[in-house]
């Protein structure tokens, strides 16, 4: 039996081996390159997707683990209100340098508003830790939340 | 240099599909050069940087810039291209003069067009640009236009943004094309460990199952149709292997082999290594001493090296993050035994290199892998493990200080001693193969090359003694570099070099001797500034500080400042943080002021001394490469701690413009002021002087004791 999952809103039949972590099966099969393979360990968050709604790492589980569930990547995050303000206050605050970490992080980001409209710097500092920036963007990704958020104009 | 080499206008303008084209051989890693350099053409023009392109790097099309390194691109390629456009500039408005006949005051160039005020007749400037003499050479008086003109520059988002943003933006690793296999090496325990044999019935049930097993002596690839199937199949590769692991890594003390080996020690004169010049005599009684070391780091890309390569026989072409395409293509075509025309690299992003990580390794292995497979494409990546254990890390360093101090607590004498292996690691063309064996596979193949021999670096201001020279006027200074062997670990070019160690150990004595003198760390080090720049930006410093709280009960605040090279961009910084009951330093709050010569794109400098501030910190509070017998034990993010949001402080920057003085690259001038304004901020608040990074819990507590037993 194959392997169903619903990706961005659409129900897809996965050919992949179930067991092939989630990532690979978006990159690989599904030509969805935006999440980022960082270190495969679940060390880094440069991977991250949303699975119901919470940022989930997909480089290491499997596949078939996702099956029933709604998974929305960086492609499909600015199909909602909170993804795209997410991305416009990414690009106001420029913060991004390589932008290699910037999908995990604009998902994840995405991700805390929706849990928490006016998240405390220190509440986005605890939420980003999974995520690695090796170019330094980490003050300009704080200032972005602020910006998503509605906090004055991410000014410190 | 850039303009020497390619002299010709249209080597760095050009024109195409109805926009203008920047053409350059520097290529983009975040630090924004394709931004600024777009910004400097849209300026010289009179258009909007939206209009201008920059072109795709490629050997045989883009100039040969050699590599994209020590702050240089604005410098060399931002003035080719400034000069460049400015000569096109005249070119065209010159041309047009004398085809409309009226004087050339009477033409106005504007939103791509060159209108003649009086009767209206306008002509594209692409059009116009289309046309210039393709023999015409880069005039290096052209009038440039000046910043009244200009206008003052304003920040727009960096190229690319939005695509990162939105997951678009397509990565070297997120290349993709038909028929193509992923490729995966898999790499000895370490470096030393020659391969014995491997389990043949492994290899035949994964060529059985569509895997091909790549060998050449000790280097040994896998590639398959899909990534998942190339993981699996390298760890599959990786259990059958029988390695001879031979005396395995030295574990030594490598701040002590740095200290002790008996090597050449060259006298630094005036920023340059003088072997001639009479050995300065260590100093006897000095007021003032200590050693200041750093381990090895990494630069620990977030993305894993990664190249695509093809071989149809005749021609190699290869996708690449290297920072200097052209002296990588040289390396390996030297190696293949391949003449240069028969070698294409083409620059594509990866992730953030910070220096020379494992992208030219990367692009030599994916060249391996595809010619033993002409006709098919291969992507090949490394894993986490991978770039952990083997990119060329940044030398480990040791920096020995002594002052002696004058009645009044100034500074009367000022030795320095900086010792460090190579910081030349990239895979240059020279003598003795010296570019092939900088490739870490030609370490590993049959007939291996020797490890890279390394002489000093005799260039100004270069490898080890990079800012070894201090920026103040002492009455006496003596400074010592050494280039230390025959260390145990493979060592390359990161961010800033020696001056990350130089600057921490300097600036860690100034503050030590503005303490013992009883002055203020603003003022001690005005006593020895003469140049209106550098007092400047500390001046700016000092008064913002003037306008925020004073750190809390308990915390600190530190300052540092230097100038990258003692030539480029200045930089002073200050940082409060605090110490907690575990011994962790907890960053409070940063404030970074830099002068950069005129501003091209001040948003992109912000974002070179915020990330500069932040990776600073990361290795001055976390980072440190650890080996064993067997392997290196930095194998991924839990064995190698860096900094995480979670001691990330507000970082404010504020810059200072001088529209009339060259545009100075930044990336690289605020890691060391970082570095030594956290170890005084951590003096100010707990009265303990660190100065072995990185200040780890451990470290903050070792010194503590030390503190009591004195
Ligand atoms: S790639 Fe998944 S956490 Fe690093
Ligand atoms: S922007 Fe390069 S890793 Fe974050």
């Amino acid at each position: 039996m194959t392997l169903a999952l619903r990706i961005n809103g659409a129900d897809r039949e996965i050919a992949s081996d179930p067991e092939t972590p989630l990532i690979h099966v978006l990159r690989d099969e599904l030509k969805l390159k935006g999440a980022k393979l960082g270190c495969g360990l679940e060390q880094c968050g440069a991977c991250a997707v949303l699975v119901d709604g919470e940022v989930t790492l997909s480089c290491a589980t499997p596949a078939a683990v996702f099956a029933g569930r709604e998974i929305t990547t960086i492609e499909a995050l600015g199909d909602t209100p909170e993804g795209a303000r997410v991305q416009e206050a990414f690009v106001a605050a420029s913060a991004a340098q390589c932008g290699y970490c910037t999908p995990g992080l604009v998902v994840a980001v995405t991700a805390l508003l929706q849990r928490d409209p006016a998240p405390s710097r220190e509440a986005a500092m605890a939420a980003l830790t999974p995520h690695l920036c090796r170019c330094g963007s980490h003050p300009r990704v704080l200032r972005a939340v602020e910006i998503a958020a509605g906090q004055g104009q991410g000014q410190q | 240099m850039s303009l020497e080499k390619h002299p010709l206008v249209r080597d760095w303008i050009g024109v195409s599909g109805g926009r203008v084209v920047v053409h350059t051989g520097k290529v983009d890693f975040g630090q924004r050069i394709s931004t600024a350099l777009a910004r400097i053409a849209a300026e010289e023009f009179a258009l909007s940087p939206e209009d201008v392109d920059v072109a795709e790097v490629r050997t045989g099309a883009a100039p040969d810039e050699g590599m994209t390194s020590g702050s240089n691109s604005v410098v060399q390629s931002g003035n080719a291209v400034r000069l460049a456009a400015a000569t096109a500039r005249a070119a065209v408005l010159a041309r047009l003069a004398a085809e409309f006949d009226v004087p050339t005051d009477d033409l106005e160039l504007a939103d791509g067009f060159i209108t003649h005020r009086g009767s209206n007749r306008k002509t594209a400037l692409t059009e116009a640009l289309a046309g210039i003499d393709p023999a015409l050479a880069v005039d290096p008086g052209a009038r440039l236009r000046p910043r009244e003109e200009v206008g003052v520059p304003v920040s727009h988002p960096p190229r690319g943004m939005r695509a990162m943003v939105e997951g678009r933006y397509t990565y070297l690793h997120d290349l993709d094309v038909e028929g193509m296999l992923h490729a995966r090496p898999v790499h000895p325990p370490h470096i030393a460990a020659r391969l014995r044999g491997i389990d043949a019935a492994v290899i035949e049930k994964l060529e059985a199952g569509g895997v091909r097993v790549i060998r050449d002596g000790s280097f040994l690839a896998v590639a398959a149709p899909g990534e998942w199937a190339a993981i699996q199949a390298a760890g599959r590769l990786a259990r059958a292997c029988d390695w001879d692991c031979g005396p395995g890594l030295p574990e030594i003390d490598v701040a002590a082999a740095l200290r002790d080996n008996p090597v050449e020690r060259l006298p630094v004169i005036g920023g340059l290594p003088e072997p001639d010049a009479a050995l300065p005599p260590a100093p006897d009684a000095p007021d003032l001493e200590a050693a200041f070391t750093r381990p090895y780091q990494m630069h620990g890309a977030l993305g894993p090296s990664a190249a695509m390569a093809s071989w149809d026989g005749g021609k190699l072409t290869i996708h690449t993050h290297s920072q200097g395409i052209y002296p990588l293509r040289e390396s390996i075509c030297e190696s293949l035994d391949l003449p240069l025309d028969a070698v294409e690299l083409v620059h594509v992003p990866g992730s953030g290199c910070y220096g020379h990580n494992g992208a030219d390794d990367a692009a030599f292995e994916a060249a391996l892998v595809a010619c033993a497979m002409p006709g098919t494409p291969v992507l090949l990546k490394w894993t986490r493990e991978d770039e952990h254990a083997f990119e060329p890390y940044a030398t480990a360093m040791h920096v020995h200080v002594a002052a002696r101090l004058d009645g009044r607590g100034d500074v009367a004498a000022y030795y320095a001693e900086a010792s460090g292996d190579t910081h030349r690691g990239r895979p240059r063309a020279g003598p003795d193969r010296a570019g092939p064996a900088r490739l870490l596979a030609n370490r590993l193949r049959a007939d291996p090359l020797p490890p890279y021999r390394a002489e000093p670096n005799m260039n100004r201001e270069g490898g080890n003694h990079r800012n070894l020279t201090p920026g103040y006027a002492f009455p006496e200074t003596r400074l010592v570099k050494r280039l230390v062997r025959d260390l145990p670990l493979r060592t390359s070019a990161m961010r800033c070099l020696g001056a990350v160690a130089n600057v921490f150990a300097l600036e860690s004595v100034m503050d030590e001797a503005a303490a013992k003198a009883g002055a203020d760390p603003f003022g001690y080090r005005r006593r020895y500034l003469t140049d209106p720049r550098d007092l400047a930006v500390l001046d700016r410093l000092e008064a913002r500080l003037r306008e925020i709280p004073d750190p809390a009960e308990g915390a600190g605040r530190g300052i540092a400042m230097a100038r990258y090279k003692n030539q480029m961009a200045r930089v002073a910084l200050s940082v409060d943080l605090a110490v907690n009951d575990r011994a962790e330093i907890i960053l409070q709050h940063a404030i970074i002021v830099a002068d950069s010569g005129r501003i091209v794109d001040p948003d992109g400098i912000a974002a070179q001394l915020e990330g500069g501030f932040v990776q600073g910190a990361s290795w001055a509070l976390y980072e440190a490469v650890t080996w064993d017998r067997d392997a290196i034990t930095s194998r991924d993010w839990d064995s190698y701690p860096v900094i995480r949001f979670d001691n990330i402080p507000p970082v404010e920057t504020v810059l200072v413009d001088q529209p009339d003085c060259p545009s100075l690259g930044v990336g690289e001038a605020s890691p060391g002021p970082a570095v030594a304004a956290i170890a005084n901020a951590v003096h100010a608040a707990t009265g303990l002087r660190l100065r072995r990074m990185p200040f780890t819990p451990e470290a903050v507590m070792e010194a503590a004791l030390q503190a009591d037993a004195d």
